[in-house]
C-alpha cells in the first residue's frame, strides 16, 4: 500500500525532494553561483530521467489524484522541457544574486502542475492551476532592475486573477447543476442545457487563457516581452504544454457529453487563435514578442488536432508539444545565449548573425523551420499529424483555413532566416562563446527536432500509451 | 532467414563515411581521406561478396528456386494498416548481383581514384560525395518499398548532380550538372506519378505485396487496374509506362538521354562509376524489379523493347562520329543499356521464354566490367596527355603498355568476341530477339557490328596512329591507378563465364541455356569484319575516314551533332514551350497570380495594422475583450446555435 503510494506519487515527491534540499542549501554557507547550478542542473537531470522508472495506473486521495504511464509520460516532457531550460539561462543566473528562490518558485509551479495534471477532481485542478501560475508571476519579476519586468508580473498576476475568477465561477455553476466536481462522474449529469453550457464557456475560458487562445490571449505578449527569457520560455513551453495535457483529457472525458458544443468551440477558438496569432506575429520585431505570437498560433493548430477527439488526436498533441518543447527551447536558447551576453532581443539586431555565429545561426534556423514545419524536421510531422487528427472529422474549411495560415507563417519565420543569412549589417551581433551548459541544452534540442521527426517509434510509443483516454 | 541482418552494414558503411569525411574531412584528415573512403569500401564490397556466396551458394535456395528475403524492415511511416512507407531490405537473386557490382566498381573507382584526384583541393569532398553516391545506390538496390527506392533514386540523382558538378568552377561542368539533373529530374515526375498509380490502385507500396497482387490475373487489385482506363490505355500500362519514364530518364534512353553526354564533364572515375555500372543501369534494375508486373502488360514490354532497341542504334550510330573518347564511350554506355532494356522487352515470365530477363541482368552485370574499365582506362589515358579529343593522341600503346592491354581487353569483351565476358552476355540477348521478334533482332545485330567498328576506331586512334608526341613526365600512373585497370581486365575476361542462368532468372528456377554456335556465327563475323574495317581506316593515319564520311554525307554530319537532339530540344523550350506556354503563364502570374498574392498581402497588413489596437497594454481593456470573448461565445452558443 505504501509502496503503491510512493510509485504513484514519486514524480511529485521527487520535486518535493529537490525543492526542499534547495532550502537547505539555501539556510546553509553560501556558495558560488557556478556550484549552485551545477547541482541544479544535476539534480534537474536525476528528476528527469528518474521519471522513466517504474509507473503504474492508480487512484489516491479519494480519487482526487490520478496516473497512469500517459501522464507519467506528460509529466516527464516537462521535466525534460525544464531542465533544458535551467541548463540554458546559465548565463543568465551565474550573475545572478537569487538563483535559489528563482528555482524555488519554478520547481513549485511544477509540483502545481504535476498536481493539475493528475487531478480526479476539477478542485484539485483548480487547485494545480493556481499553485502553477501565482509563483510564476514572481518570476515573472526575476529581472529585478527592469521595469518591464515588474510590469509583466504585475499583469499576469492581474490577469490570471480575472481569469480563475470566471473559472471559479463556472465550477461552482458546474457544481450546483451536477451535484458533482468529480471529473469520471460529471458526464453522467451533464445534459447540454444552456446553464451548463455557459458554465462549460466559462471553464473553457480558464484554460484558454492559459494556452492563451484568442481571445484571451492579450496579456501574452506584453508578459513574454517584460519577463526573463528563461521565464518567458517557461511559460510558453512548459505551462502551456501542462494546461494542453489537462484541456484534452478533460475535453475528451468530462465533457463527453458537450463534445458538439466544444467541437465547434474549438472550431471558432482555433481559427481566431491561428489568425490572429499570425497577423501579429508578422508585425513584430522585438525576438520575444515574435515568438509569443507566433506560439499563439501554434496553439491554434493544437486545437485542431484535439477536435479530432480520437486516440490520434491524443497522441498528435502529445507529439505535436513534444516537438514544440524542441524547437521552441532551441529558438529561446539562443535568444537568452544572446539576451544575457550582448542584451540585444530585437530581430533587426539579427541581421548578418551568420556571420558572426554560424553554429548558433544554424541552430535558430532549424528550430525556426520546425515551427514552421518546414520538412524534414519534426515540426512537419507534428503539424501533419495534429492536421491529420483533426481532417478525420472532415471539417475540411477549417483545415484549408490552417494550412493557408501555416503559409502566412512560413512568411514570418523565414524573414528572419532571411534576417539571419541575407542581410548585411555593419555591425553585426559579436562572436558569442557558448557554455557547455547551453550547448548542451542545444544539442539536445536539435537533436530532438531531427530525431523525432524521422524516428516513427517515438510517435507509435505515444499513440500506444494514448488509448487510455 | 534472418541471417542477412548483417547486410544492413553494406550501405551504411559508406553512409558512415559520408558523414565522417563531409563533416571533418577538410579539417582533419585531407589526405587519409581516399583511404578512409577506400577502406570502407573494402569492408563493404566483402561484405557483398560474402552475401552473394551465402545467398547463391547456402541458402538461398529452396526447392531449386531462389526466394525473395527481406532481411530487414522498419515501418517509416504508416499511412493506414496496409499502405506505408517501409525502409526494408530485400534479398533476391538481382538485387545480390546489384550489390556486388556496386561495391565492385564503387572500390575499383575509389582506387583508382586515389592516384587519379591525388592533389585536388577538395580532394576529401570528392571522397565523402563518392561514399554518398554508392549509399545511395546501395539503399535503392535493396529497397523493399517502391516509395523507398523513390527516395533513393532521388539521392542518387542529388549525389550524381553533385559528382557531375565537382568542377564547380568551370562553367561547362555546372551547366552539363544542372542539364543531368534537371532532365532526370524531368524523367522522375513521371516515375513518382507511376508509383502513385500503382500504390493507388493495388492498395500497397511494399514491393512483394505490390507483385503478387498484380500478378494475380484474377485479383480485384489487377482487374481494376487492367480495366480502369484513361485516353485508351489501361492504368496498369500508363502506371508501369510511368514507371519506365523514371527509368528512361536514369537510364539516358531516347529521348531523355541528352544529358549522358554532357555529364563526362566530371571526373572520369566518377564517369566509370555513375555512367558505366551503377546509375544508369538503375533504369534497367527498376524495370527487372518490377518485371512480373511488366509481363502481365505486353503494351508497357513493348514501349520498353521499342525504346531499348531505338535508343541502342541511334547511340551506336552517333558513336561513330564523336571525337571525344569520353562521349565516345558515353554514347556506348546508352547504347549498351538500350541493349538490356529490349531484353527485357522482349522477355516474358519465367521458364524457357524468360531468357530475355537473364540475357538482361547478364548483359548488365559483365558490362559493368568492361565499361567501367574503358572509362578507368580512359582516364589514365586524359591524365597522360591532358586532353578529351582523340586527334590529340594517338601512339600511346608504348608509353601505356598496361592500360593499351586492359582497354583492348574491355574494347574485345564490348564488341562481343569470344571468349570475353561481352560475348556471353550479348549471345543470349541475341538468342532472346531472335526467338521473339526478328526486327529486333536485325537491329540488335546492325548495333552489335556498328558497336565493334566505333570502340576499334576509338582503339586504334588513342594507341596507334601516329608517334605518341606526348611528353611523358609521370609515366603511367601510380599503382593505386594500375592495380583497377588489372582487376577489371581479368573480370571482363572471366565474367562471362559465370554460370548465370543458373542463378538469376525471371522467377528464380535455373534456367537451361545452351550457346548454339550457329547463332554466334553471324554477330561475331559481323563483328570481326567490323573490326577490320576499323583496322583499315584508323590503324595508320590515311585519308579513307574522311573519304566514307563524304560518302555518308548528311547522315555523318546529322550523326556528329548527335542527331540534332539538343538543338531539337532548344528549338522546342526556346520557341515553342517559352513564347507559346511560358510567356502567356509568364503574364497570368505577374498581373493575376502576383496581383492576387500582393493584394492578400496589403490586405493582411492593413488588417494586422488595423487590431493593433487590441493589443494596447492596458489590462483593464485586456479583461474586457477577455469577457467580451466569454459572452460573444456564450451568445453564440446558447442562443444562436443549435
Amino acid at each position: 500500500m505504501l509502496a503503491d503510494f510512493f510509485i504513484l506519487l514519486k514524480q511529485e515527491l521527487v520535486v518535493t525532494a529537490i525543492i526542499f534540499l534547495l532550502l537547505f542549501i539555501k539556510l546553509g554557507k553560501d556558495r558560488s553561483n557556478e556550484t549552485l547550478l551545477g547541482i541544479i542542473n544535476l539534480l534537474l537531470f536525476l528528476n528527469f530521467a528518474s521519471g522513466f522508472c517504474c509507473s503504474q495506473d492508480g487512484m489516491l486521495f479519494n480519487d482526487m489524484f490520478h496516473t497512469n504511464p500517459l501522464i507519467v509520460l506528460e509529466k516527464n516532457i516537462l521535466n525534460l522541457a525544464i531542465w533544458l531550460i535551467s541548463l540554458q539561462s546559465y548565463s543568465w543566473l551565474k550573475t545572478h544574486k537569487h538563483v535559489i528562490e528563482f528555482y524555488l518558485l519554478l520547481l513549485s509551479t511544477l509540483l502545481g502542475m504535476f498536481f493539475m495534471i493528475s487531478s480526479g477532481n476539477l478542485l484539485m485542478f483548480y487547485l494545480g492551476l493556481e499553485m502553477s501560475t501565482i509563483p510564476l508571476a514572481a518570476a515573472a519579476n526575476f529581472d529585478l532592475t527592469k521595469r518591464k519586468s515588474s510590469e509583466a508580473a504585475m499583469k499576469l498576476i492581474i490577469s490570471s486573477a480575472f481569469s480563475s475568477a470566471l473559472l471559479l465561477f463556472g465550477i461552482s455553476l458546474l457544481f450546483g447543476t451536477t451535484g458533482t466536481l468529480v471529473l469520471t462522474e460529471l458526464p453522467a449529469h451533464l445534459s447540454a442545457n444552456p446553464l451548463q453550457i455557459f458554465a462549460f464557456i466559462l471553464v473553457l475560458s480558464g484554460f484558454a487563457f492559459k494556452i492563451s487562445a484568442v481571445p484571451f490571449h492579450l496579456w501574452t505578449a506584453d508578459v513574454y516581452e517584460g519577463a526573463p527569457v528563461a521565464v518567458t520560455a517557461y511559460l510558453s513551453v512548459v505551462s502551456k504544454a501542462a494546461v494542453l495535457f489537462v484541456f484534452v483529457s478533460v475535453l475528451y472525458n468530462a465533457f463527453k457529453p458537450l463534445a458538439d458544443v466544444w467541437y465547434n468551440m474549438l472550431f471558432i477558438l482555433s481559427l481566431a487563435t491561428i489568425i490572429i496569432g499570425n497577423l501579429f506575429a508578422i508585425r513584430q520585431d522585438n525576438f520575444k514578442r515574435f515568438l509569443a505570437f507566433s506560439s499563439i498560433a501554434q496553439v491554434g493548430f493544437i486545437l485542431l488536432g484535439i477536435s479530432g477527439s480520437s486516440q490520434t488526436g491524443t497522441a498528435s498533441v502529445i507529439y505535436f508539444i513534444l516537438i514544440y518543447v524542441f524547437s521552441n527551447l532551441a529558438a529561446f536558447g539562443v535568444i537568452s545565449l544572446v539576451s544575457a551576453v550582448k542584451g540585444k532581443e530585437n530581430i533587426s539586431d539579427y541581421k548578418a548573425f551568420y556571420t558572426t555565429n554560424p553554429l548558433l545561426s544554424w541552430v535558430i534556423t532549424i528550430a525556426l523551420f520546425s515551427l514552421a514545419g518546414v520538412p524534414p524536421t519534426a515540426g512537419f510531422f507534428g503539424k501533419f499529424f495534429l492536421l491529420t487528427a483533426g481532417a478525420a472529422k472532415g471539417n475540411y474549411w477549417w483545415i484549408g483555413i490552417a494550412a493557408l495560415n501555416m503559409v502566412v507563417s512560413f512568411y514570418y519565420y523565414l524573414r528572419v532566416v532571411k534576417a539571419i543569412f541575407m542581410d548585411s549589417n555593419e555591425q553585426p551581433i559579436e562572436k558569442i562563446s557558448i557554455p557547455n551548459y547551453s550547448k548542451l541544452a542545444l544539442i539536445i534540442c536539435v537533436a530532438g527536432i531531427i530525431i523525432t521527426g524521422l524516428a516513427s517509434c517515438v510517435y507509435d510509443y505515444i499513440y500506444s500509451l494514448s488509448s487510455g483516454l | 532467414m534472418s541471417n542477412y541482418a548483417y547486410i544492413l552494414w553494406i550501405p551504411l558503411l559508406p553512409l558512415a563515411t559520408f558523414l565522417v569525411l563531409g563533416l571533418f574531412g577538410r579539417k582533419y584528415f585531407k589526405t587519409f581521406s581516399g583511404t578512409i573512403g577506400t577502406a570502407s569500401l573494402l569492408a563493404s564490397a566483402v561484405l557483398s561478396i560474402v552475401a552473394a556466396y551465402q545467398y547463391f551458394f547456402v541458402d538461398g535456395k529452396v526447392n531449386g528456386v531462389y526466394e525473395k528475403i527481406i532481411a530487414f524492415k522498419y515501418t517509416w511511416l504508416a499511412f493506414s494498416p496496409n499502405v506505408s512507407i517501409d525502409m526494408g531490405i530485400i534479398i533476391d537473386p538481382i538485387s545480390v548481383m546489384m550489390l556486388v557490382v556496386v561495391t565492385f566498381v564503387s572500390l575499383m573507382v575509389h582506387l583508382f581514384s586515389l592516384g587519379y584526384m591525388k592533389g585536388e583541393e577538395r580532394f576529401a569532398t570528392y571522397y565523402a560525395f563518392l561514399s554518398l553516391f554508392t549509399f545511395s545506390m546501395l539503399g535503392l538496390v535493396l529497397s523493399s518499398n517502391i516509395f523507398q527506392v523513390y527516395v533513393f533514386w532521388e539521392l542518387v540523382g542529388v549525389s550524381s548532380f553533385l559528382l557531375i558538378g565537382y568542377y564547380f568552377d568551370k562553367p561547362s561542368a555546372v551547366a552539363a550538372s544542372k542539364k543531368a539533373f534537371i532532365v532526370t529530374r524531368f524523367a522522375d515526375l513521371g516515375f513518382l506519378i507511376g508509383i502513385l498509380l500503382l500504390g493507388f490502385y493495388a492498395g500497397t507500396l511494399d514491393i512483394g505485396i505490390l507483385i503478387q497482387k498484380l500478378t494475380n490475373a484474377a485479383s480485384p487489385e489487377f482487374t481494376g487496374m487492367a480495366t480502369a482506363s484513361f485516353l485508351g490505355v489501361s492504368a496498369l500500362t500508363w502506371a508501369l509506362t510511368l514507371v519506365f519514364m523514371g527509368g528512361a530518364g536514369k537510364s539516358a534512353m531516347f529521348p531523355l538521354h541528352i544529358w549522358l553526354p554532357d555529364a563526362m564533364e566530371g571526373p572520369t572515375p566518377v564517369s566509370a562509376l555513375i555512367h558505366a555500372a551503377t546509375m544508369v543501369v538503375a533504369g534497367v534494375y527498376l524495370v527487372a524489379r518490377l518485371f512480373p508486373v511488366f509481363s502481365m502488360d505486353a503494351s508497357a514490354l513493348n514501349v520498353v523493347m521499342y525504346t531499348g532497341a531505338f535508343s541502342a542504334l541511334l547511340a551506336a550510330v552517333i558513336a561513330c562520329t564523336q571525337t571525344d573518347i569520353k562521349r565516345v564511350l558515353a554514347y556506348s554506355t546508352m547504347s549498351q543499356i538500350g541493349y538490356m532494356m529490349f531484353a527485357l522487352g522482349v522477355s516474358k515470365y519465367g521458364g524457357e521464354n524468360g531468357l530475355g530477363y537473364m540475357a538482361s541482368m547478364f548483359h548488365l552485370f559483365t558490362h559493368a566490367f568492361f565499361k567501367s574499365l574503358l572509362f578507368l582506362g580512359a582516364g589514365a589515358v586524359i591524365h597522360m596527355v591532358h586532353s578529351n579529343e582523340m586527334g590529340d593522341m594517338g601512339g600511346l600503346r608504348k608509353l601505356m603498355p598496361i592500360t593499351h592491354i586492359a582497354f583492348l581487353i574491355a574494347c574485345l569483351a564490348i564488341a562481343g568476341i569470344p571468349p570475353f565476358a561481352g560475348f556471353f552476355s550479348k549471345e543470349e540477348i541475341l538468342t532472346a530477339a531472335f526467338h521473339s521478334n526478328k526486327m529486333i533482332y536485325g537491329v540488335a545485330l546492325f548495333t552489335s557490328a556498328l558497336t565493334a567498328f566505333y570502340m576499334f576506331r576509338l582503339y586504334y586512334s588513342i594507341f596507334w596512329a601516329k608517334e605518341a608526341h606526348v611528353h611523358d613526365h609521370h609515366g603511367e600512373g601510380t599503382l593505386t591507378m594500375k592495380l583497377p585497370l588489372i582487376i577489371l581486365a581479368i573480370c571482363a575476361v572471366g565474367a562471362g563465364l559465370v554460370p548465370f542462368s543458373s542463378l538469376i532468372t525471371s522467377d528464380g528456377a535455373a534456367l537451361e541455356t545452351h550457346v548454339d554456335m550457329i547463332f554466334s556465327i553471324a554477330p561475331v563475323t559481323l563483328a570481326v569484319i567490323a573490326i577490320l574495317i576499323a583496322t583499315a581506316f584508323y590503324k595508320t593515319q590515311n585519308d579513307k575516314p574522311a573519304k566514307a564520311a563524304a560518302a555518308f554525307g548528311g547522315l555523318y554530319r546529322a550523326a556528329q551533332h548527335k542527331f540534332y537532339m539538343d538543338e531539337l530540344y532548344i528549338f522546342i523550350t526556346k520557341k515553342i514551350i517559352f513564347p507559346l506556354i511560358g510567356q502567356p503563364i509568364a503574364w497570368v502570374d505577374r498581373n493575376i497570380v502576383d496581383g492576387f498574392m500582393n493584394l492578400l498581402a496589403n490586405t493582411t497588413a492593413k488588417i494586422s495594422a488595423l487590431i493593433k489596437g487590441f493589443q494596447s497594454g492596458k489590462v483593464q481593456n485586456y479583461a474586457l475583450y477577455f469577457f467580451g470573448g466569454v459572452a460573444a461565445l456564450a451568445v453564440v452558443f446558447i442562443y444562436l446555435w443549435k
